[in-house]
């Protein structure tokens, strides 16, 4: 899933220091379920950020309202009404639901409550790891199902580097070396010649904004579609 | 392949002492933190005639230095050769394309490509790290330029990079059974020479360079050991429990220890040249790169020690 962490709360206070009236909108998918930007996270922030104000005697009156996904239109249509009575939102959705949220009312400040921190796997509550950054070009067959490009601190395609050390990458003893996980896992299986022959190097296809059209469907032949 | 009709692939000196079958010596320089040319010089007069090539660091250990070519081209006004280091954290292919045709059209005539130490390191961990290509396709790049007259897009090059192209390797590393084969990905990929990571476990070295002889890898690329001289015994602790990849056995220390007061550095210099004198009768090792890191002043009394000057000259 999509991972996210809360911001500081002084940049979300700076952030809406102009506005009187701002509405924070939760997303009800993966940010709720990595405990970042939830029903349960905008009432806390939604208290944090009334009772702030009150002390620095510039009151706002926050509305608090969490939406199924913000990165589908069809639970974006029951803001539609609420917006219009706020002078600025707050999205604590993943980068991508908020800025769905900001493309349809274009006309108001779309804050973001939180950063976007990747694609992660849920370790335990409140504990998860980045295990996929979306490249574009999955290698996962030939390393073992351990990813180079993510778990590796330099995302080598022929690793390891003279920088492994005893298992362990050398940023940190916490990180696993992914190019020792990928030799093991596949010494293992005895599939060590998946990594013996040179890898050429990658076609970085995550360069540009990237549209996906699966196969027997079509982008809708006008805009009234939306 | 030859490029100019002499059968050499660069014609660098380095190139030419390992052809003929000498046993190579090469140093190294780690260029300034700033713009101080005098520096360089001033390092560089050390090494003059005492090694056959110098390694040109690339902003190491992740802090910015001035560049390794702009430095290589100090060393080649001053009449040494370069042997630009070229790091995968700081150029993307364009970069790193333009950069190797930028070098040999200077006269600079040998590479080591290498990954390079993360940018958490060093003095700017904020800064994004390019890895666009890692080493070993780094030098398949080269080897295309130099070759093929291709760029790495299969586009052709007006006039083709002479290079020697070099890599780093490791042969203490884990897992250990791994490394002789990740030697070989660099000798396919393309690589001429190799210059191994420092070495104080000499037993580990010995097992590796058996192992690549027993491939015949040492039959298609030149091994330079790596040595690098103990200043002190803080320095071998150091090593040993700071530096990744590192393997400084505890008989090493305890040796430094030994030495007594005010004789440590000598006797780390005599452990470097008693590997020397081992390396020169090592089958599969062609040659000694030196890394007296901060010590440029004490090569030529090194070099004197392991008895390795005269340096060669081929014509």
């Amino acid at each position: 899933m999509i991972v996210a962490k809360r911001k500081p709360f002084d940049e979300i206070k700076e952030m809406i220091k102009p506005f009187k009236k701002v509405l924070n909108v939760g997303c009800g998918t993966c940010v709720s379920v990595c405990l970042a930007g939830g029903e349960k996270e905008v009432a806390v922030l939604n208290a944090e950020l009334e009772m702030a104000r009150k002390l620095d005697d510039n009151p706002v009156e926050l509305t608090a309202y969490t939406v199924e996904r913000q990165c589908d239109r069809e639970y974006l249509a029951e803001l539609d009404d609420m917006v219009k009575d706020h002078d600025a939102v707050i999205s604590m959705a993943c980068g991508v639901g908020i800025q769905f949220l900001a493309e349809r009312f274009p006309e108001k400040p779309v804050l973001p409550g939180v950063d976007t921190t990747g694609l992660a796997v849920n370790q335990a509550v409140g504990w998860y790891e980045e295990r996929c950054r979306s490249c574009g070009k999955c290698v996962l067959a030939m390393t073992g199902g351990i990813c180079p490009v993510t778990m590796c601190a330099k995302g080598l395609y022929n690793g390891p580097c003279g920088g492994t050390n005893k298992g362990k990458c050398e940023i940190s003893q916490d990180q696993p070396c992914a190019w020792y996980m990928i030799h093991e896992r596949l010494s293992s299986q005895e599939r060590l010649d998946l990594i013996r022959d040179f890898k050429e190097p990658a076609d970085w296809t995550d360069q540009t904004p990237r549209t996906l059209i699966q196969p027997g469907y079509k982008k809708p032949e006008n805009e009234e579609a939306k | 392949m030859s490029t100019e009709g002499n059968g050499y692939k660069s014609g660098s000196n380095l190139e030419k002492v390992l052809k003929a079958g000498h046993f190579a010596f090469t140093g190294e320089l780690g260029p300034p933190r700033g713009a101080n040319t005098e520096e360089v010089r001033h390092k560089a007069s050390f090494l003059k005639g005492v090694v056959d090539s110098v390694n040109i660091t690339d902003n190491q250990t992740a802090m910015v230095r001035m560049s390794s070519w702009a430095a290589s081209l100090l060393l080649l006004q001053e009449g040494l050769e370069p042997n630009f280091q070229m790091v995968c954290r700081d150029r993307n292919r364009l970069a790193m394309q333009a950069d190797i045709l930028g070098a040999s059209a200077h006269g600079i005539r040998n590479m080591l490509c290498l990954s390079g130490d993360h940018q958490q390191f060093g003095d700017h961990p904020q800064a994004k790290g390019v890895f666009d290509v890692d080493s070993m396709q780094l030098i398949k790049i080269v080897k295309q330029m130099r070759d093929d007259g291709k760029f790495l897009s299969g586009a052709d090059l007006d006039g083709s990079p002479k290079i020697f192209i070099g890599a780093a390797a490791n042969p203490f590393a884990d897992p250990f059974e791994w490394r002789v084969h990740r030697l070989a990905k660099k000798v396919e990929a393309g690589c001429d020479f190799i210059q191994t990571q420092c070495i104080y476990n000499m037993e580990k070295f010995r097992k590796w360079v058996q192992q690549a002889n027993d491939m015949g890898l040492t039959e298609k690329v030149y091994i330079l050991a790596g040595v690098t001289p103990m200043k002190s015994v803080g320095m071998a602790k150091y090593m040993k429990s700071k530096v990744p990849g590192m393997d400084v056995p505890d008989e090493i220390i305890e040796r430094l220890q030994g030495a007594g007061k005010g004789k440590v550095a000598a006797e780390g210099i005599k452990i470097a040249c008693e590997q020397i004198e081992e390396f020169k009768e090592m089958k599969g090792v062609h040659g000694v790169h030196l890394m007296a890191i901060e010590w440029e002043h004490k090569v030529p009394e090194i070099a004197e020690q392991a008895k390795v000057l005269p340096r060669p000259v081929v014509e």
